[in-house]
C-alpha cells in the first residue's frame, strides 16, 4: 500500500519533469540550430544568445563547440556532440545529451569556429557556469573569473550574485566581482571597496589581480590604495609560504624519520652499523609491490586495503632478514663497528642484486589507495592526502616504538642488554636472543618505512641507497642511543631543507645541509642531544 | 738525509716488490712496442689499458691502506681525492683540445659553450699548463683532506663517525658536480680527450707511457709509505692506532699525526686518479659515488692491511675478478663483490698477505690483536 | 684568590673548588686538594666517590665546570689538553696495563721516552746514543733485556706490568697518578707493587687513587678520602681510619 502511493508520486514527479524539459528543449533545440547556420558573425550572436538563456545544458554545448566537437549529421540534421573511439566517432544529441549511436567523420558535418569565437566561448561558458547547479563548478567559474577578470561579465556575475545562496561560492563571487570591477570602468568609490574585498581575500590571484589594477589605475588614490593592498597581501603570502615551507619540511623529516627510525634502534642503542638498512626499508616497498600484486590479480576489491596488509607483511620480512643478518654474520662482529660496516655494506649489495635478478633493474609501480590520493587546502597550503598519512604513520610509527621501549618486557630486556650486557647475561636474560630480536624490531620498523616510501618513491632495487647517509646524518644529528634526538633531528633536518631550497636548489640545499652536518658533527660530536657521562670512550 | 729517509723503511722483501712492479711497468709497454703483433709475447693495448688501470687502483688502495691500515682512520671517501685528482687532469685535458672541439671555439671547452659561457670560470685558468695542473692533482685533493681532517680529529671524532663523515663528504660532492653550474662538466663530465703533453691519447705509445706512469706512480708511492711507516714517526702512528688516548697521555698531539698521514694519503690518490683519467679517456661525477670509496676499502681489507704489499695484491685480485665477472656473468658480479666483503671480515681479516704469513710461519701463531 | 696564589706557588698540584658534573649529576662538588713536590699521596673512596673524574680532570681528559687546577705552580691545567699535561711532567698510568701491542718492547720504552713529540721530528729522527743508552738503562731496571725484541702483544701479564713501569720511568714524568694499582693481584704482587711505587717515589710525586685499604696501610704515606665529590678527611692512614664519617661511609649504618 505504503508502497504503492510512493511509485504513483514518483511517477506524477517524473512526468512532471519530462514535460519541463520538453518545453525547454524546445527553446533549446531553436538556439542550439541558430549555432550551425550563417558565418562566424551570426553564430557569435548565436552563442551570445544560448548563453543569455541561462539554460544549464548550453555549457558543454558551448564547450563542445570550443573543441570543435560539434557537429551536425547530414542524414537528419540534428546537432550533436561527437567523442572518438577508435575511427569511430561516438554521438550524444546536443540537446537531450541522449545516445544518439555513432558515425564516421564523413556522415557529419563539424561546426566550425574561429579564434574569436573561442574567446567568446569561454567567456559565455564562464558565465553560464556561473549558473550551474553544482556549487563546486560555480566556484570554479568564480575562480576563473578572478584570474581573468573580463568587464563583459559583471552582469553575469551581479546577476549571480543576487541569487546565490552557498556562502562560500557567493564570497567566490564578490571576490570576482571585485576583480572584475578592477578591470572595469566603475567609480572609484566602487573599485577603492574592490580593493578591501582582494585585500581580505590574500592569496597569490587576489595579489595579480591587485598588481595589475596598481599598474593600470589612474586615479593617484586607487593606484595607491592598490599597491597598499598588494604589498600587505605580500606580507601575508610570506606568512603562508613560511607555513608551507614548515608542513613540507615536516613531510620531509617524517620520511627521514621513518627511514632514521629502525637505524636508531640498531645503530643507536646496539652500535651495529648497518650499512643494508636502506635495503631493509627496499625489502618493505617490494613487499608492498607484491601485496599489491596479488591483490590486483585475485582480489581486486580489496585494493584499498592493499597498504594495510602489506605493514605486517613487510615487518615480518625486512624483520625475519635483519635477524637473519644478525645470527649470520653481525653477532661475530660485535665490538669490531668498522668490520660490521664493511660485512654489511657486502650484504646491501648482495641484497639489492638479489631483488634485482627477482624483480628487473626498472621501477615497479605501486599504486596508492583512493584514500591516499588528493588533496585538500589548510588556508593557502596544499595538503596531499599521502604526505599527512606518511606524517601520521611517522608519528605512530614512533610513539609505538617507544611504547614498546618502555612497556614491553622485549624494551626491558632491551635496555638491560644496552646498558650491562654482563649483568644483563647474569640475571638470566638470554642476550643473543635480545641482540637477536631487537636487531630484527630495528629491521623490521625499516620494513614498515618501505611501505610508506613506496608512495612517494620509486620502488627500485637502489630505493634503500637513497635514505642510508641521510638515515645515518639524522642518527647521528639527533644523537645517537636517542630516539627522541632522533625525531627532533629528522625534523629539524626536513625543515631546514625546505628553507634552504627556495634559496639554494634542491641539490644545493641539500649539499648544505650535509655540509652542516658535518660540521655539526665536529663540534658536538655526540650530537644534539648527546648523553653526557665519563663512560663514553 | 731524504734518501736515507726514503731507504730507511724499505725491508727486503719490499724491496724486491718495488722492483716487481718497476719490472711489470718496463715489460708490458716494450712488450706491446717492440715485439710486433704477430708474436705470442706481443702485450696487446687493451691489456696495457687494463694493467694501468689496476696499478691507478693499486696506488688508490695503497692510500687507503696508509690511513686505514696504520692509523685505524677507515675513510670511506677516499674516492673523492682519487676524483678530485681526476678532474684536475680532466681539466688539463680538456684545454688541450683547444679549437678541436665540436664547436671549435679556442679557449672554452665543449660543455662551457653548450652551456653558453662566455669566459671562462677563473678556478679554470692555468690548468692549460701541465706543471700547474701537476701541482694541483697533489694540491686540490690535499686541502680538502686538511680541511676535513683539520676539523674532525681536533674534534676527536673517530671510528664510524668519522667513516660516516667522509662518506657524506664524498656524497655530498657527487651532488655538487652533478651541477652543472658547478662549471666541471655536470651530468656528463669530461671526456673526448685528445692530446696529453703532445701526445694523442688514443696513440698506443702514449698508452705504452701512460703505463708505466701508473707502474712507477705506484712504486713511488710504496717506498714514501714505506719510509713513513718505517720511521720513529710511523711507530707512533701505529701506536695511535692501538691506543689513541694512551698516546695522548704520553705527550703525543695526536691530530698533527693523523692529519699528515691523512694529507698524504690523499695526495697519493690524487695522483692515482690523475694517472687513471687519460688511459679510461673520462671522468665523470659518478666517481665521487660512495660505492666506489668502498670498494677501494674491500681491495685492501682483501689483500691485508696494514701492510704495504697487501693493498696492492687486493687491488689487482679484486679488480681482476670484476672484469673477469662483469663480462662472463654480468649478474653474479654483486653477489660476488657483496659475499666478498663478509667472507673477508668474517674470516680472513688480516686478508690475503695475513693469510700468506700464517701459512709460511705454520704454527707459530702470533698473538697480535688485529686493530679494529 | 691571593691566599690561592700563594698556596699553589708553592704545591706541585692544585685543586680548588673544582666542580664537574655529568647530566646534572655531580661527580665532583667543590673538590679541593694539595699536593706537595716529592709527596706521595693516596686518595681512597667508595665506588663513584670521583676518584677517577678527579684523575681525569687533572690529566686533561675532562674539562671541570667550575674551579682552578693549577700544576706546579704556573701551568693551568683546565685550558690545557691530554698532550699538553703529559708534556708538562704528568704521567698517568691505567687499571688495566696499556701497552702497545703490535710493537716491540724496547718500542714501547721509546715511545714513552721523553723527549720528542712531534710529527715533523719523527719523520726523519732515529734513536740517538744517550736515547739508547736510556733505554738499555730502563730495560735492565725493569729486567727485559732478553725480550726487548718481542712484540708486547706476546709478554705475560705480570711482563707488561713491568713494560708499563717501564715505560713510566722512560716517561719521566714529575708528578704520576696511579689508578688502582693493584686491583685483582695476589697478596705477594701487591707487596711488590707498593716497593716498586716507593721507589718510584724517591725521584718523582705520585698520586695513587685506590680502594684496597691494606695497600693503602702498607703504603704508609698522607691519605685523602673523597666521598660524593668531594673531600671527607685528610691525615694519616690511622687518622682517617679513626673519622667516624669515614666509617659510616665504609661501613653504612
Amino acid at each position: 500500500m505504503n508502497l504503492l502511493r510512493r511509485l504513483a508520486v514518483l511517477l506524477s514527479a517524473l512526468t512532471a519533469l519530462s514535460i519541463g524539459t520538453a518545453t525547454m528543449a524546445a527553446d533549446l533545440t531553436a538556439l542550439v540550430a541558430n549555432l550551425t547556420v550563417g558565418g562566424f558573425g551570426e553564430r557569435e550572436a548565436a552563442i551570445g544568445a544560448l548563453a543569455a538563456s541561462g539554460d544549464a545544458r548550453a555549457a558543454p554545448i558551448l564547450e563542445a563547440l570550443g573543441a570543435g566537437r560539434l557537429y551536425v549529421r547530414k542524414a537528419d540534421k540534428v546537432v550533436v556532440i561527437a567523442k572518438s573511439e577508435g575511427n569511430q566517432l561516438v554521438l550524444t544529441d546536443a540537446v537531450t545529451g541522449k545516445a544518439a549511436g555513432s558515425a564516421i567523420e564523413a556522415e557529419l558535418d563539424r561546426v566550425r569556429v574561429n579564434n574569436r569565437l573561442r574567446g567568446v566561448i569561454d567567456a559565455a561558458v564562464g558565465s553560464l557556469t556561473l549558473m550551474n547547479p553544482d556549487p563546486r563548478v560555480r566556484r570554479g567559474a568564480a575562480e576563473s573569473l578572478l584570474k581573468r577578470p573580463d568587464p563583459a561579465a559583471l552582469a553575469a556575475l551581479d546577476a549571480a550574485l543576487a541569487a546565490e545562496k552557498d556562502v562560500r561560492v557567493k564570497a567566490a563571487f564578490s571576490q570576482a566581482r571585485a576583480a572584475v570591477v578592477l578591470a572595469s570602468d566603475a567609480s572609484k568609490a566602487d573599485k577603492l571597496a574592490a580593493l578591501q574585498v582582494l585585500r581580505d581575500r590574500s592569496d597569490r590571484d587576489a595579489l595579480s589581480a591587485l598588481q595589475a589594477a596598481a599598474n593600470v589605475a589612474t586615479d593617484p588614490e586607487i593606484k595607491v590604495a592598490a599597491a597598499d593592498a598588494s604589498a600587505s597581501v605580500r606580507q601575508t603570502l610570506a606568512v603562508w609560504e613560511a607555513a608551507q615551507n614548515v608542513w613540507y619540511g615536516i613531510s620531509l623529516g617524517s620520511v627521514l624519520l621513518l627511514a632514521a627510525i629502525g637505524l636508531a634502534i640498531t645503530f643507536g642503542t646496539m652500535g651495529v652499523i648497518n650499512m643494508a638498512h636502506g635495503e631493509m626499508v627496499m625489502l618493505g616497498a617490494y613487499t608492498t609491490f607484491v601485496v599489491q600484486d596479488v591483490i590486483r590479480t585475485s582480489a581486486p576489491h580489496l585494493f584499498d586495503a592493499s597498504l594495510l596488509i602489506a605493514l605486517p607483511l613487510a615487518f615480518l620480512v625486512a624483520g625475519a632478514v635483519g635477524i637473519a643478518i644478525e645470527r649470520g654474520v653481525i653477532r661475530f662482529l660485535y665490538g669490531r663497528p668498522l668490520e660490521t660496516l664493511l660485512a654489511t655494506w657486502g650484504l646491501s649489495l648482495v641484497l639489492q642484486q638479489a631483488v634485482r635478478s627477482i624483480f628487473g633493474p626498472t621501477n615497479r609501480e605501486v599504486g596508492a589507495p583512493s584514500w591516499m590520493s588528493g588533496a585538500f587546502q589548510v588556508g593557502q597550503i596544499t595538503v596531499t592526502y599521502s604526505r599527512l598519512w606518511i606524517v601520521i604513520f611517522a608519528l605512530v610509527v614512533f610513539a609505538a616504538l617507544i611504547l614498546v621501549l618502555r612497556k614491553t618486557p622485549l624494551g626491558l630486556y632491551m635496555r638491560a642488554v644496552t646498558q650491562n650486557r654482563p649483568m644483563a647475561s647474569a640475571m638470566g636474560i638470554r642476550t643473543p636472543r635480545v641482540d637477536a630480536l631487537t636487531f630484527g624490531l630495528g629491521s623490521g620498523i625499516a620494513g614498515l618505512a618501505g611501505v610508506a616510501l613506496s608512495q612517494i618513491d620509486n620502488v627500485s632495487p637502489n630505493l634503500g641507497q637513497g635514505y642510508i647517509i641521510d638515515s645515518f646524518m639524522v642518527v647521528v644529528f639527533g644523537g645517537v642511543g636517542n630516539l627522541f634526538g632522533t625525531l627532533v633531528g629528522a625534523l629539524s633536518l626536513g625543515i631546514v631543507n625546505k628553507f634552504l631550497e627556495p634559496y639554494a636548489g634542491a641539490v644545493l640545499g641539500k649539499i648544505l645541509v650535509l655540509v652542516f652536518i658535518i660540521l655539526f658533527i665536529q663540534r658536538r660530536p655526540r650530537g644534539l642531544f648527546a648523553l653526557k657521562g665519563r663512560a663514553v670512550e | 738525509m731524504i734518501t736515507r729517509f726514503l731507504w730507511q723503511g724499505l725491508s727486503r722483501n719490499l724491496r724486491l716488490f718495488v722492483l716487481l712492479v718497476l719490472l711489470v711497468g718496463v715489460a708490458l709497454p716494450v712488450l706491446n712496442q717492440l715485439v710486433p703483433p704477430s708474436q705470442p709475447l706481443h702485450v696487446p693495448a687493451w691489456m696495457l689499458q687494463l694493467i694501468g688501470k689496476y696499478l691507478c687502483y693499486a696506488l688508490l688502495a695503497l692510500a687507503v691502506d696508509l690511513v686505514w691500515g696504520f692509523c685505524g682512520i677507515l675513510s670511506l671517501g677516499h674516492g673523492a681525492f682519487f676524483a678530485l685528482g681526476g678532474y684536475c687532469m680532466g681539466m688539463y685535458l680538456l684545454r688541450q683540445i683547444g679549437s678541436r672541439g665540436v664547436y671549435g671555439n679556442p679557449i672554452l671547452p665543449d660543455f662551457m659553450v653548450f652551456l653558453n659561457y662566455k669566459e671562462l670560470p677563473w678556478f679554470w685558468h692555468g690548468f692549460d699548463q701541465f706543471w700547474f695542473a701537476a701541482i694541483m692533482i697533489v694540491v686540490v685533493p690535499s686541502l680538502l683532506a686538511l680541511a676535513l681532517g683539520w676539523f674532525a680529529f681536533r674534534s676527536r671524532v673517530t671510528g664510524v663517525y668519522l667513516s660516516i663523515i667522509t662518506q657524506a663528504m664524498t656524497f655530498a660532492l657527487m651532488l655538487a658536480f652533478f651541477r652543472n653550474d658547478m662549471g666541471l662538466g655536470g651530468n656528463n663530465g669530461m671526456t673526448d680527450f685528445k692530446d696529453i703533453l703532445g701526445f694523442s691519447v688514443q696513440a698506443d705509445s702514449t698508452r705504452a707511457a701512460l703505463c708505466f706512469a701508473s707502474a712507477l706512480a705506484l712504486a713511488l708511492g710504496l717506498v714514501i709509505s714505506a719510509a713513513v711507516v718505517g720511521s720513529r714517526f710511523g711507530k707512533a702512528l701505529t701506536a695511535v692506532r692501538d691506543a689513541e688516548s694512551r698516546m695522548r697521555f704520553l705527550g703525543y698531539r695526536v691530530e698533527g699525526y693523523k692529519l699528515f698521514v691523512f694529507v698524504l694519503s690523499a695526495a697519493m690518490a690524487g695522483v692515482a686518479g690523475a694517472i687513471y683519467v687519460p688511459q679510461v679517456g673520462i671522468i665523470n661525477p659518478s666517481e665521487f659515488s660512495p660505492a666506489n670509496s668502498i670498494e677501494a676499502v674491500i681491495w685492501v681489507a682483501v689483500g691485508g692491511r696494514g701492510t704495504l704489499i697487501g693493498p696492492v695484491i687486493g687491488a689487482f685480485l679484486v679488480n681482476w675478478g670484476k672484469t673477469y665477472l662483469t663480462g662472463a656473468l654480468p649478474e653474479v658480479w654483486l653477489f660476488a663483490l657483496g659475499t666478498l666483503f663478509v667472507a673477508v671480515t668474517l674470516f680472513l681479516p688480516k686478508g690475503v698477505v695475513g693469510l700468506w704469513s700464517q701459512v709460511r710461519s705454520r704454527g707459530v701463531t702470533r698473538k697480535a690483536r688485529v686493530p679494529a | 684568590m691571593s691566599m690561592a696564589d700563594q698556596r699553589s706557588t708553592s704545591a706541585l698540584l692544585y685543586l680548588s673548588g673544582v666542580t664537574v658534573s655529568f647530566d646534572g649529576f655531580e661527580a665532583l662538588s667543590n673538590l679541593s686538594l694539595l699536593v706537595e713536590p716529592g709527596e706521595m699521596r693516596a686518595i681512597i673512596g667508595p665506588n663513584g666517590a670521583g676518584k677517577t673524574t678527579m684523575m681525569d680532570v687533572v690529566t686533561g681528559k675532562t674539562r671541570p665546570d667550575e674551579g682552578e687546577v693549577v700544576f706546579d705552580g704556573k701551568a693551568d691545567l683546565t685550558k690545557l689538553d691530554e698532550a699538553d699535561i703529559a708534556t708538562l711532567g704528568i704521567g698517568r698510568k691505567f687499571q688495566k696495563p696499556t701497552v702497545f701491542e703490535n710493537h716491540t718492547v724496547r718500542d714501547n720504552l721509546l715511545l714513552a721516552l721523553a723527549g720528542l713529540r712531534s710529527w715533523y721530528k719523527l719523520l726523519l729522527a732515529s734513536p740517538t746514543k744517550l736515547e739508547n743508552d736510556r733505554l738499555n738503562e730502563i730495560l735492565s731496571i725493569v729486567r727485559m733485556e732478553a725480550q726487548q725484541n718481542m712484540l708486547a702483544a706476546r709478554l705475560s701479564h705480570g711482563q707488561k706490568q713491568w713494560l708499563e713501569i717501564g715505560m713510566l720511568l722512560a716517561q719521566d714524568p714529575k708528578l704520576l697518578l696511579v689508578d688502582e694499582p693493584v686491583a685483582g693481584m695476589t697478596d705477594v704482587e701487591t707487596e711488590t707493587t707498593a716497593q716498586v711505587l716507593r721507589e718510584i717515589n724517591k725521584t718523582h710525586s705520585v698520586v695513587v687513587v685506590e680502594h684496597d685499604m691494606s695497600f693503602v696501610r702498607a703504603l704508609g704515606v698522607k691519605v685523602t678520602v673523597l666521598h660524593e665529590g668531594s673531600m671527607l678527611a685528610e691525615g694519616t692512614f690511622d687518622q682517617v681510619s679513626a673519622d667516624p664519617r669515614v666509617v659510616e661511609v665504609y661501613l653504612g649504618r
